[in-house]
């Protein structure tokens, strides 16, 4: 029978790197001094199942080197020996060898074993290095397995002598060419294994010449056997005795059955001291040992050329609850049709009572079935929240800075498209923060704060939106620096009064970088212009609010899903567009006297404090409204960042969730536009690019002193 | 699309489905219809379906020949008047006015679109040794649309580039792009 | 057919066992730990357990232990899966119970062997 293993290579890969993943975060936890078993054990775990699989599915280096690192973490979890911060660092480098191995594999590309290999040898420089007896054992077998102790038979010469326990022994044997020559004839060992139990023969005829080359006194055959016996391993290497230096073979016992006698009432508390030493002596000899001669050799022929890259995942898990809940609504969306279907048929007027119900159960079905499949794509933000604790680890020793890394809200799901787009934003703003935001500790002594800073990541859902907020404890921004460099850049004129929120806000301008000096932490030539840029496309907004010396927020805010959009349906003339919910500040009706005219063409309107510039709708998408009077219309103010603007609008209708659609996909981005949705009559409505709004405002009235400073300016 | 489709659209035109529809390996199927007492083909290998006039969804900063996008079975799909496109004078549409949906392979791939013409007219086969290089024909249509002039009983038929017309329309979105 | 109770924390493997067995024509139940294992086994009786020594919530060993604890599952075949270097697992497993051992890595073959020769 055979079977195609590379089916499963995909879920390997998944499980591995989540296994990696787990072991990341329990080893960035582990506090030397006082260890939790529960880590040890879970990362042990992590690392004998990818040993486990990847040896399954023929991924001999990384099992090879993942042996190692089991050996290691065994004697610490049995106690026999003490974690040190030096293992910890060795761990975590094998985490990274570990993902840059399975990376390779998964672009089929050639396995490097330099860094395993380095590794290897520092597992196995601590682990020679012990002086406890009961470790030594182990260490032993590890050297031996990786030092390709020449014939293979000599190392697994410790028979198995289980009494009464059978075994089954995977034999490779592919003998010499000359083996013929010197009178051995593997028939005769093969008869001789038959009469130690069953025999399983599988003939290996890769190395066979075409016919012209046979040459009959070689034999160019090798042979996978199976066999099924009570014998004890001596008398199995006995056969092969007369061939062992001239033959590739390994024996190895690849399962066995207990003495039935025994194991069959034995609950617990039948065994003796001798059981115990014969079963682990016969584990000993079992060791893979043919693997070795592949790494050695692969390793010296691979250049290694590390590819950075990690393969996105392209399936996606999804909890069986969730499956099983659709499974359900669909179930009651069939009931409910087929009752509305049957009533069609017949239907009469006194039946419209129950047509309405049976109209609104569909509604409800409906409502149920689109957020159980939009739960499917929802993921925890723990995905994207798990790179950062290493990284900031990592940052910080490079960085001298002492700082404490606090997740919260790990649970908050959001939609695995908006996660995989967040993420690069993310790793920019923590980076920031920790770059520009902490001070080093001597700063911090000095300003009265503790030694070390916090970084606080949280994340939460609000309404339709998740909000995820990056917090520092540090120097916050400094106002007076950003504005000098915004009046350098000539993004604001000298005299420009703004507010505080105004000239953070500065920070997300194109070109803009308050870093003295271009560190490598920061200075990667990402601003956070393109942040914010990248959190609009996916419909979200970020804005940061800082006290000095106290730190910085930054608060991202986005939709749970790129497909559906919590929308204000308003009207303009005859036609209806959607404003994205997120967006708008509130609605309101104007006053006269709050509106002023100012010099240059741009009507402003004063909303509490603010002064805010009135966006004419209809100007902007070129539509007849039913009136240009201000007065007779309605103003809803919109905020994108830092900006606000009030845009006029006819009427507004309604509230609704909507579904997304390109308007990309057969036509091309229009400006003002995020995209479209089709309304309930099946006619299409147009959703409103917020973001674009307020800079067409600004370049509409671009002479206006106020709105130069709120309308946005693109990189040139 | 199928003729009898077709048909049920253009059943004023008792000419459908007349005896220039030929079998023939060389001979490429060419769908007509009327614009300005003029007849103009595309390949019917890009026709998706012809649908009546029905209201559109203007669609802001765009030219004046886009009139707008629909809703096309769940995707939103522009609508180009050709009458604007050519600079032809505008016709009030009708319930007649037909809309031609095409499949149009542009480089970055395969998109939907819909055109307005005044009335669906044939299928013909032609072969490309019935096709004549365009002279130049004034301001109004580039020659660069068109792709070749055919004449099938004694009229004259010019034939689209359609891919080529309506790709000018989907790039360069910066060109629209109101200047700071 | 006969029904076996595949246990492995690690989908891939599970997923492995899960074909090639079905390959063979036997029926298959899969768990991921000890615990949703013994929930399982409780449903109703299996012809053979086949399970993972190392796991989270419940490993193997306890696994062996409790089932033998169940009438139904008094005289099941069990066989462990075991890697070679789990010193000292195939004593626990013998004394909790376990019928057999098979040692990761193994290859569909292996595995359809070692069941075929258990379940006679």
């Amino acid at each position: 029978m055979s079977i195609d293993l590379s089916q499963f290579h995909q879920i390997f890969y998944e499980e591995s790197y989540e296994g990696l993943d787990s072991m990341e975060s329990c080893l960035l936890d582990i506090d030397c001094s006082n260890v939790d078993m529960e880590s040890i054990n879970t990362i042990f775990r992590a690392a004998h199942s990818i040993k486990g699989s990847s040896g399954t599915f023929g991924f001999k280096e990384v099992a090879a080197f993942t042996h190692v690192l089991e050996t290691l973490l065994d004697q610490i979890r049995d106690g026999s020996r003490d974690i040190e911060p030096d293992h910890v660092d060795l761990f975590l480098q094998s985490v990274d060898c570990l993902r840059n191995m399975l990376a390779q594999l998964q672009a089929e590309e050639p396995v490097s074993t330099e860094q395993s290999n380095e590794l290897i040898d520092a597992f196995n420089s601590i682990l020679d290095g012990s002086a406890n007896s009961e470790s030594a054992g182990q260490s032993e077998c590890v050297k031996s397995e990786l030092e390709n102790a020449g014939s293979s038979a000599e190392t697994s010469s410790v028979a198995s002598d289980e009494e009464g326990g059978e075994s089954i022994w995977q034999i490779h044997f592919v003998p010499d060419e000359n083996m013929l020559r010197t009178g051995n004839e593997p028939l005769r060992m093969f008869r001789e294994l038959r009469e130690l139990g069953t025999l399983t023969v599988t003939a290996l005829v890769d190395r066979i010449p075409e016919f012209e080359g046979i040459h009959p006194e070689e034999c160019c055959m090798g042979w996978d056997l199976l066999l099924d016996s009570k014998a004890p391993k001596s008398t199995i290497d006995e056969i092969f005795e007369w061939v062992v230096d001239d033959a590739e073979l390994t024996i190895s016992e690849v399962a066995g059955l207990f003495d039935t006698s025994v194991s069959v009432e034995g609950v617990g508390n039948v065994d003796s001291e001798n059981d115990v030493n014969a079963a682990s002596e016969s584990i000993t000899d079992q060791e893979p040992i043919q693997n070795v001669d592949v790494v050695a050799s692969e390793g010296k022929k691979n250049t290694p050329q590390l590819p950075q890259k990690t393969p996105e995942a392209t399936s996606i898990r999804v909890g069986t609850d969730k499956i099983d809940s659709l499974v359900n609504l669909v179930g009651e969306l069939v009931i409910t049709q087929s009752m509305l279907g049957q009533m069609g048929e017949e239907f009469t007027m006194d039946k419209l009572a129950r047509l309405q119900e049976g109209l609104a159960q569909l509604e409800h079905n409906t409502r149920d079935l689109q957020e159980s499949v939009m739960r499917i794509r929802m993921l925890p933000i723990s995905f994207s929240f798990s790179r950062f604790p290493r990284m900031v680890r990592d940052l910080s020793r490079q960085l001298d800075k002492k700082v404490e890394l606090v997740l919260v809200g790990e649970q908050t799901e959001l939609d695995k498209t908006v996660m995989e787009k967040i993420g690069d934003p993310l790793v920019h703003l923590v980076r920031n923060s920790l770059d520009h935001g902490l001070e080093v500790p001597a700063e911090r002594i000095a300003a009265g704060k503790s030694e070390t800073g916090t970084i606080t990541l949280n994340a939460s859902h609000q309404g339709g939106n998740i909000i995820i907020e990056i917090t520092d404890d540090g120097a916050g921004l400094n106002k007076e620096r950003i504005r000098k460099k915004a009046v350098e850049n000539g993004l604001i004129g000298e005299k420009d009064i703004l507010t505080d929120e105004q000239v953070n806000d500065l920070i997300f301008r194109p070109g803009f970088s308050t870093a003295d000096e271009v560190t490598d932490v920061s200075g990667r030539g990402v601003g956070m212009d393109v942040v914010r840029r990248n959190i609009q496309e996916l419909n979200g907004t970020i804005e940061v609010s800082s006290e000095e010396g106290k730190g910085s927020v930054f608060t991202i805010r986005l939709p749970l899903t790129l497909a559906i959009l919590d929308g204000q349906l308003i009207s303009l003339g005859e036609q209806k567009y959607i404003i994205p919910l997120v967006s708008i500040v509130e609605s309101l009706q104007p006053n006269a006297e709050d509106v002023n005219h100012v010099a240059g063409g741009c009507d402003v309107f004063k909303l509490r404090e603010d002064y805010i510039p009135i966006v004419k709708l209809w100007e902007i998408l070129g539509v007849e409204p039913s009136t240009k009077e201000l007065s007779e219309s309605l103003l809803v103010v919109v905020d994108a960042g830092a900006d606000k603007v009030a845009l006029v609008v006819d009427d507004l209708l309604g509230q609704q969730q909507v579904v997304i659609k390109s308007m990309e996909s057969n036509y091309k981005k229009v400006e003002g536009i995020s995209g479209a949705t089709i309304l309930g009559d099946g006619t299409v409505s147009l959703i409103l690019d917020i973001s674009d709004m307020v800079r067409m405002a600004g370049a509409y009235h671009q002479s206006s002193k106020v709105v130069s400073i709120n309308g946005r300016h693109r990189a040139a | 699309m199928t003729l009898a489709e077709k048909s049920s659209l253009e059943d004023s035109d008792e000419k459908i489905g007349g005896n220039t529809l030929v079998e023939d390996e060389n001979l490429e199927q060419y769908l007509t219809f009327i614009m300005n007492e003029e007849e103009y083909g595309v390949d019917i290998l890009s026709v998706q379906e012809i649908r009546g006039w029905e209201p559109v969804t203007p669609v802001p900063n765009s030219p004046a020949h886009i009139r707008g996008v629909v809703n096309l079975r769940g995707i939103i799909v522009p609508i180009v008047d050709l009458r604007a496109k050519f600079n032809l004078d505008n016709v009030e549409y009708s319930p007649l006015t037909v809309v031609i949906v095409l499949r149009v392979a542009f480089d970055d791939g395969e998109r939907i679109m819909g055109i307005v013409v005044d009335a669906v007219s044939d299928v013909y086969g032609l072969s490309l040794d019935d096709m004549k290089t365009a002279p130049d024909l004034g301001d109004h249509v580039n020659t660069n649309y068109i792709r070749g002039l055919a004449s099938v009983d004694e009229k004259m038929i010019i034939i689209l580039d359609i891919d080529a017309l309506l790709e000018s329309d989907m790039r360069d979105p910066e060109e629209l792009k109101v200047v700071h | 057919m006969a029904k076996i109770l595949a246990v492995d924390d690690s989908a891939s493997m599970r997923q492995m066992v899960s074909f090639t067995l079905q390959g063979a024509g036997y029926d298959v139940i899969e768990a991921s730990d000890g615990q949703e294992a013994l929930d399982k086994a409780k449903g109703g009786p299996v012809d053979l357990v086949l399970s993972d020594v190392n796991m989270p919530v419940m490993d193997g060993i306890s696994l062996i232990k409790n089932l033998r604890q169940l009438p139904d599952y008094k005289y099941t075949p069990i066989l462990m899966l075991t890697t070679e270097s789990a010193t000292g697992k195939k004593s626990e497993g013998k004394a909790a119970g376990a019928t057999g051992w098979i040692v990761k890595p193994f290859n569909p073959d292996q595995l359809l062997n070692t069941i075929k020769k258990v379940l006679g």
